[in-house]
């Protein structure tokens, strides 16, 4: 235990003289690199800007209030295909990250050393970019529409769903494993009376609550070009229709509390 | 199976083979889950139209992309993508310095545990409102405060990181081990002292994993807000697949991926490290 004496007296310490001075000079560093980063990221800052910046925000508050609710009666299509969007990426993710988890899983995959490396960058290049960046890729190669935000949303979901998924597949219990096969049980047998079990659980728990991330992503897709509410949130913001923007901000939270609602209730009554 | 074992099962008409139980226990779910499900399917693959021949026409496009991966451009935009990556890099370490330093105050504060009913509502309305935008709009709304720039994206992302920093260090305090809280305050110490020495010990290893994870989302969020206008690699991003320029595109890609596989596998180090 760390003490320090002066003269007779022993006082009780966290840590020793030498771990703490470390300590500081660590924070001391992350300081002046702190100091850095904001000195090279602001040097074509235009502070008159940021000093407007609360009169700005007023008024685009007043331009904001009220809502067009009027609005409304255009919205649910878009509202229809962003649900849409999400729930079709969703299914068509999943589809896909099966088996990129089991090939990504130590103890399913057929090889160690050359098909898991390659599930695991899939995993990783698919869970690194962004939806709307995959839609704005999708967007220029499909054209606009909601082919290209399905997709988007599929292709992020990929590396979500399998991550966690090939993570739930190797902590499962391997003595039932070993219980199946000791029956005489092929491969794919065992797979489907085995592991599956063990897994289904926390699959439909990862694909839920990923429903609910896309459901989320899936509205801002449009102002890229794939379609939904977005869509309609790009043309309101390009023509400056602030009380249609704050319909469809008023829209798009009304559908993310729902849908983390529903989300939550179903994970619950899973797990 | 024994058979003698199956024909006393079949005498007293017990089934003679195992079933295994089904994953929906109630039957009306069961079945009406599929239903509905294949209902959903033709209501919304018949609401998606697609435009088929702008697919086709898409198709080199799409070819020019995969062969941008395999032999990506990172110099002929280098001047750009380099500016990009560093304005990308400088606004996450930003971002989530103060994002933390702001978090940390509302995530005590929203910790039922240890804060009065009043601020305790206050922090959680804070958090409720933080995580109920997408990055992306609350991106638009500061850069009509702000102007064009990572200063933009810089507050945008701060204010991302105290909805979800501050909610799961306020769960992780609620789910302090109360006993040594309570032996903190039987030496008779004031609030300060037993956030000081009870909570903080117990939840600081998750809160610096949490900060790091937070550095990655950071990072991969900073890609995308560029893309309205709030500073950072997703501008030259958003250029460069503008103008069909995929193999710029895919090096821009590449090094995001990259940059995410190193703070993934830095961070798990450190944490390692902490624990």
């Amino acid at each position: 235990m760390p003490v320090r004496e002066i003269g007779e007296i022993k006082i009780w310490q966290r840590r020793s003289t030498a771990v703490e001075l470390a300590g500081w000079f660590g924070w001391l560093l992350l300081v002046a690199l702190f100091v850095f980063c904001w000195q090279v990221m602001n040097h074509q800052t235009l502070w008159v800007f940021v000093q407007d910046a609360p009169r700005q925000a007023a008024d685009i508050a007043g331009r904001m209030l009220p809502p067009r609710w009027s609005y409304m009666q255009r919205l649910w299509v878009p509202l229809w295909d962003t649900l849409n969007i999400a729930t079709l990426g969703t299914l068509l993710g999943v589809a896909l990250a099966l088996p990129v988890a089991f090939l990504a899983a130590r103890n399913t995959t057929p090889s160690i050393r050359f098909i898991r490396p390659v599930a695991l960058l899939g995993i990783v290049s698919s869970r690194s970019i962004n939806s709307l960046i995959w839609a704005l890729l999708l967007v220029s190669i499909l054209g606009p529409g909601l082919l290209a935000g399905i997709i988007a949303i599929a292709l992020r979901s990929i590396g979500f769903i399998g991550k966690l998924l090939y993570e739930a597949i190797e902590e499962i219990d391997p003595s039932q494993v070993e219980a199946v096969s000791a029956t005489g049980a092929s491969a794919l047998q065992v797979l489907d009376y085995g592991i599956t079990p063990q897994v289904l659980p926390a699959f439909a728990g990862i694909t839920v609550f990923r429903w609910d991330i896309n459901i989320r992503e899936s509205t801002v897709l449009g102002l890229v070009g794939a379609g939904g509410i977005g869509l309609e949130l790009s043309h309101s913001l390009n023509t400056l229709a602030w009380p249609q923007v704050s319909l469809i901000f008023i829209v798009i939270l009304g559908t993310v509390v729902l849908s983390e609602w529903v989300s939550a209730k179903v994970r619950h009554a899973i797990i | 199976m024994n058979p003698r074992l199956s024909g006393t099962a079949a005498a007293s008409g017990y089934p003679q083979r195992w079933r295994r139980p089904p994953f929906i226990s109630r039957p009306w779910l069961r079945y009406g889950l599929p239903c509905g499900a294949v209902l959903y399917l033709i209501l919304g693959i018949g609401s998606v139209e697609v435009n088929w021949l702008r697919a086709w026409e898409g198709l080199p496009r799409g070819f020019a992309f995969v062969a941008g991966f395999l032999a990506p451009d990172f110099l002929s935009r280098g001047a750009d993508i380099r500016a990009g990556i560093l304005e990308s890099l400088t606004m996450t370490l930003t971002s989530t310095v103060v994002g933390i330093l702001i978090s940390v105050p509302i995530g005590v504060g929203a910790a039922r545990n240890l804060a009065p009913p009043a601020i305790y509502g206050l922090c959680r309305a804070i958090i409720a409102l933080s995580r109920s935008f997408q990055e992306v709009i609350i991106a638009i709304l500061f850069v009509a405060m702000v102007g064009f720039g990572p200063l933009a994206g810089f507050l945008t992302l701060a204010f991302a990181t105290i909805g979800f920093l501050s909610k799961l260090l306020a769960e992780d305090i609620e789910e302090i081990e109360e006993a040594q809280a309570e032996a903190i305050r039987a030496t008779g110490a004031g609030w300060l002292q037993l956030v000081n020495y009870a909570v903080q010990p117990q939840v600081m290893p998750r809160l610096i994993g949490l900060s790091l994870y937070r550095l990655d989302i950071n990072f991969r969020e900073s890609a995308v807000i560029g893309i309205v206008g709030a500073g950072g690699i997703g501008a030259t991003l958003n250029t460069a697949i503008d103008r069909y320029e995929f193999d710029s595109a895919a090096a821009i890609l590449i090094i995001i991926i990259a940059i995410v596989l190193v703070a993934e596998y830095s961070s798990g180090a450190i944490r390692k490290w902490v624990q």
